[in-house]
């Protein structure tokens, strides 16, 4: 055959004939189903003659081309609707899909197949390559039906094509039930980067968020969660099972859990404290007690301190147990017996000491620091005047309450 | 009890926004001069037919801002994925055509308003074009919005000239509930595009994405709803105000027919440079504000439903036809209004019959995915709603068919 590829706009209407080369009816939709194959074309469903939709499976096919579809088989079953079938016309064809390459969403308008043959054998096979976005696949949607096949494929020759590669969709179904029985993963997903992600699903129905944080791994949910828009991280929070809820807050750092928790409704927040783990639920309770635009509100309880008395070897092994916070840990705090705070010693002056030091010897002013109840402008000019990266928050006793990281004043700068 | 009355009105001014700025710019430069020449030709006879036009407003807007809330999606997605690719890309070339004729309007508005002040169209309308783009390319949802919100205030403007005019206030009040029909073939069809003017296919897709861009959900729906409701009893408030000037103003001392809307001002002008400056002043607003309206909801719409890459957030290179599209409607919306002799009243009655012919497809989509359980869920019209909204929208099509016929007549014959 001439043509290796074919378009789902082609294979819909193609006739399809038996053995005896009668004709059946024309295909009016294609399926797959994920659980076997992700990509072979399962069954094709076949309608126009005199009886109901025919469903024929792809051992059954002989031949497909252009001219049509020829039949090795006489066993004609009818169709069945069936959960575990993705039909590529009612579920895929115009509906929205996210291109995890590209990092978007787009909008499918047509399919192209690859026609596989095995040597020597008579059995044609469809399997999905691309799906078809952009002008190219819009002019065959408009003129399939009203021209020649030949005719289309030959008049869209001057149109660039924009395609994606199958293995980079993620299909977007917003009941839970039946992405499990669809086999939709959220691997391609979890692979991309939460902000990335995150710009996705704000572009997305609600609905399809609900879906995705429902199934999607908790940790990459929390990270993807932080990233989201404030008004629309409450709308999916209300929306998700509070169980669920509870186990994604729990990954995500306490300021930004405690942010997130403090626009619901007080009641639901509470539900979803009420389901986590001690630990990350003081830390959090602690810090919705402060006002939100309050250096209270906007420090996390994730950071290091260690009394004076205790050496560099100990700063290191206490960074070592820690490693989560690696990434943002900069600054270690020192504090004394009362939990006062008397020094911040950078995480790059530990490298140049010998193990031995004492922390306290590393001090030598003290620290900046901002009390809990000061104003987020105040906050932000001490950040811009002393040029730290890490600002220790104290209560009224002095003693550590929490940190603010530069990447909180960015967001704040951000959203005036 | 008080403090849920607080978080119900807190709710409201959230969401306060896409109903307001739909149903306040369905008073644009079209819209004014229908209720100018109503007004200016039949004095307060017409009032009555306000309160049905609400009542049809509401009912249309409301199913609107309802599919928005519910599926978080666009009209323009809806009709894609229910309806497939052909009829979208039919209906979108319809709207591109019908707003562009909108656009002429509105720009034929800016330039016959600052005309009244002394200012030339070879300039106005240049500078409205570039104010229009700037604002589209520069601003942000949320600022854009504050700024339309202001806009909506100077609509005051024809509150004020009604006033100044001293109309027959009680007259008014009275033709205001009792119908009048008159079998005069001026008078009919001046009712008939009354209505016709007051819901165009643009709204409800607008409407309809600025529901689902504020983040609207179906759990703040109540508080849209009357959102909805009320931008709809205040353009109502404005039309009967412009009605009453122009019949105060105009018709009391010779009933006349006004070609253009600035004929509407300057009909004023024995009242006062007040009275005068201020329904010019309205009028440029509603040219303005409409002008930058209609083709960014044109472009988001088009280019979301077919699915090309839109938004005001992305380059140039990374969505051309976005970008194309608005620009286009502006230049050559604008541009054409430069061109002596340009049969501007022919394109007028031009866009009566495109927008005419859109509609009742509008319409009963919008009918037909607003009962679907898939789509809706729980939030699909109850039986008494459904009566109600088909007869609407019956009647709106009946009339709607009626004044497609009348322009066409005029087109064919211009009234001399």
């Amino acid at each position: 055959m001439a043509e290796q590829n074919l378009f789902l706009t082609e294979l819909l209407g193609l006739d399809v004939f038996d053995l005896r080369g009668r004709r059946l009816g024309v295909v009016k939709d294609a399926a797959i189903v994920p659980l076997v194959d992700p990509s072979r074309i399962d069954r094709f469903l076949v309608g126009g003659g005199r009886y109901a939709w025919l469903s024929v499976g792809y051992d059954q096919v002989r031949t497909i081309s252009l001219e049509g579809i020829h039949l090795k088989d006489e066993v004609l079953k009818p169709y069945h609707s069936d959960e575990y079938v993705l039909r590529l016309v009612r579920d895929l064809l115009d509906q929205q899909i996210i291109d995890a390459q590209g990092r978007k969403v787009v909008r499918v308008n047509d399919v192209t197949f690859d026609i596989r043959r095995e040597d020597g054998h008579e059995n044609d096979q469809l399997w999905i390559l691309e799906v078809d976005i952009g002008v190219r696949s819009i002019f065959r949607r408009l003129f399939q039906g009203v021209l020649p096949r030949l005719w289309i494929r030959r008049l869209q020759g001057p149109i660039t094509p924009n395609s994606i590669r199958w293995e980079f969709c993620s299909i977007l179904e917003a009941d839970p039930q039946r992405r499990l029985r669809l086999n939709i993963s959220n691997r391609l997903l979890e692979e991309m980067h939460p902000s990335d992600l995150a710009e996705i699903v704000e572009n997305l129905s609600p609905d399809d968020r609900e879906a995705i944080f429902e199934t999607i791994d908790s940790e990459v949910a929390a990270e993807t969660l932080s990233e989201i828009d404030r008004d629309i991280q409450t709308s999916i929070l209300e929306s998700l099972e509070t169980e669920k809820a509870a186990e994604i807050v729990e990954e995500m750092s306490p300021d930004e859990a405690a942010d997130a928790l403090g626009d619901l409704e007080a009641g639901h927040s509470q539900e979803i404290l009420d389901e986590m783990d001690d630990e990350p639920k003081e830390d959090i309770e602690e810090l919705l007690e402060f006002p939100e635009d309050t250096a209270g509100g906007m420090m996390n309880t994730e950071y290091i301190a260690l009394e004076g008395g205790k050496t560099v070897a100990d700063a290191a092994a206490a960074l070592r147990k820690s490693e989560y916070m690696l990434d943002s840990a900069n600054t270690i705090f020192v504090i004394d017996a009362n939990e006062k705070l008397t020094g911040a010693i950078p995480v790059a002056r530990l490298l140049t000491s010998t193990p031995g030091t004492k922390l306290s010897e590393l001090v030598y002013q003290k620290p900046i620091q901002a009390k809990v109840t000061a104003t987020e402008d105040r906050v932000t000019e001490m950040f811009d005047k002393y040029n730290v990266l890490t600002l220790p928050v104290v209560d009224a006793e002095g003693k550590l309450a929490g940190v603010i990281t530069a990447d909180d004043i960015i967001t704040v700068l951000r959203q005036r | 009890m008080i403090k849920r009355f607080r978080y119900h009105i807190a709710i409201f001014f959230s969401v306060i926004g896409p109903g307001f700025i739909t149903a306040v710019v369905d008073n644009d430069a079209g819209g004014i001069l229908t209720y100018s020449q109503a007004g200016a030709k039949y004095g307060y006879l017409p009032l009555w037919t306000l309160i049905p036009i609400t009542v049809l407003l509401i009912v249309t807007q409301e199913m609107c801002s309802r599919m928005g809330a519910v599926t978080g999606k666009g009209l323009s997605d809806l009709i894609r994925e229910e309806f497939g690719l052909r009829t979208t890309f039919v209906m979108m070339a319809i709207l591109v055509m019908a707003n562009l004729t909108n656009v002429m309007a509105n720009f034929a508005g800016i330039a016959g308003s600052l005309e009244l002040f002394g200012i030339t169209r070879y300039i106005s309308v240049p500078a409205g074009a570039l104010i229009v783009w700037l604002l589209i390319v520069k601003g942000t949802y949320e600022n854009v919005e504050k700024i339309f919100l202001c806009a909506c205030v100077v609509y005051v403007a024809y509150i004020f000239s009604g006033f100044m005019v001293e109309p027959n206030w009680k007259q008014a009040a009275i033709d205001s509930v009792r119908p009048h029909i008159q079998f005069d073939s001026g008078y009919i069809s001046m009712l008939i595009a009354m209505v016709g003017t007051s819901i165009a296919p643009w709204m409800q897709f607008y409407l309809q994405a600025a529901v689902v861009e504020k983040g609207i959900t179906a759990k703040e729906y109540a508080e849209s709803r009357i959102e909805v409701i009320v931008g709809c009893i205040v353009m109502s408030v404005i039309a009967f105000f412009i009605i009453v000037a122009c019949a105060g103003g105009i018709w009391k001392n010779g009933p006349r027919d006004l070609v253009t809307a600035a004929d509407a001002a300057e009909g004023l002008k024995p009242f006062g440079k007040y009275a005068y400056g201020l329904f010019a002043l309205g009028l440029l607003n509603a040219s303005l504000f409409a002008a930058c309206i209609q083709p960014l909801s044109t472009a988001y719409t088009v280019c979301e439903s077919l699915g090309f890459e839109s938004g005001v957030n992305k380059t140039f290179s990374e969505a051309p036809i976005f970008y194309w599209l608005f620009t286009g409607l502006i230049v050559v919306g604008g541009g054409v209004i430069l061109i002596p002799g340009f049969p501007l009243i022919k394109m007028i009655l031009f866009s009566q019959v495109v927008n005419g012919i859109l509609l009742p497809f509008v319409l009963i989509y919008m009918l037909i995915l607003i009962n679907k359980q898939r789509v809706m869920k729980e939030w699909v019209n109850s039986r008494v709603y459904n009566l109600i909204a088909w007869t609407s929208v019956a009647l709106m099509v009946g009339l709607t068919v009626a004044l497609v016929v009348i322009s066409v007549r005029d087109l064919m014959n211009p009234p001399s």
